[in-house]
């Protein structure tokens, strides 16, 4: 599926990274856990979380995960859209649930990790 | 290639900070992504620890063509169990370090998992030592 597409599914903005919108994804993991996070082996899924501070972007840095979405309308901080800028993490901003968000894309062909 | 960091206790927003510089530099060295992303698991778990228990600490990573050895020694409390602090579940962690997304007893463990040579010495009251090795092939 297609980053571009994920944000029409959850009515996401991208707050950085509008360049990869074309760019195509296979594999999800919603988690606020970063502990959780940080013990999946594969690389290149995207990350749904409720958890939006500098240690949501760091986790995404050394897990490889090169697209966030952020759910229920947290705000982004500068230090944050900085990690995201020099790694070249994706992050988009929705205002709906985890819940949903992770409902959405399931349904809509995005495949879990576990 | 040898390089050092200090981590101080307490500081959430430069946690990571080395882990993410030593990522930098085993991208340019062309190690395979696999191996990196081992690398920088089992360091951002360690540093992340030393940030939510010590007061500070210090990094050591010395780069070879075979492999990477970090050496993070902090002054802290130590751990009292280490058997009990490897059980996944286990945690010690603040209200702060849970609402940071850690604190769920799953670090050590991780380090463990992700490492080929991983070892503790821990001193209560003193600090706690981690030994931490990884092959690149």
């Amino acid at each position: 599926m297609k980053v571009s597409e994920i944000c029409s599914l959850i009515e996401g903005v991208v707050v950085i990274g509008e360049s990869r919108l074309d760019d195509e994804v296979e594999y999800a993991f919603a988690s606020d856990l970063m502990s959780d996070v940080l013990t999946v082996k594969i690389q290149n899924f995207i990350l749904l979380t409720g958890l939006c501070n500098i240690q949501s972007v760091r986790t995404a840095e050394m897990s490889d995960v090169p697209y966030m979405i952020v759910c229920r309308n947290k705000q982004v901080t500068p230090d944050m859209l900085e990690i995201a800028e020099e790694s070249n993490i994706v992050i988009i901003c929705t205002q709906y649930s985890l819940f949903r968000c992770a409902g959405l894309l399931y349904s809509n062909g995005l495949k879990p990790v576990y | 290639m040898h390089l050092e960091f200090n981590v101080e206790g307490g500081d959430f927003s430069n946690a990571g900070s080395a882990s993410s510089q030593i990522k930098r530099v085993l991208k340019q060295l062309n190690i395979d992504p696999s191996v990196i992303k081992r690398v920088v698991v089992a360091l951002y778990e360690a540093e992340v620890n030393i940030v939510a228990h010590a007061y500070r600490g210090k990094i050591d990573a010395e780069i070879s063509s075979s492999g990477i050895v970090l050496k993070l020694e902090d002054e802290g409390p130590g751990i009292p169990d280490v058997e009990k602090a490897m059980t996944k579940g286990f945690s010690t962690a603040s209200k702060e370090v849970r609402e940071m997304g850690f604190g769920a007893g799953m670090g050590l463990p991780n380090i463990s998992d992700n490492s080929d040579v991983f070892t503790i010495d821990t001193i209560v009251g003193k600090g706690t030592s981690l030994n931490i090795e990884i092959k690149f092939r």
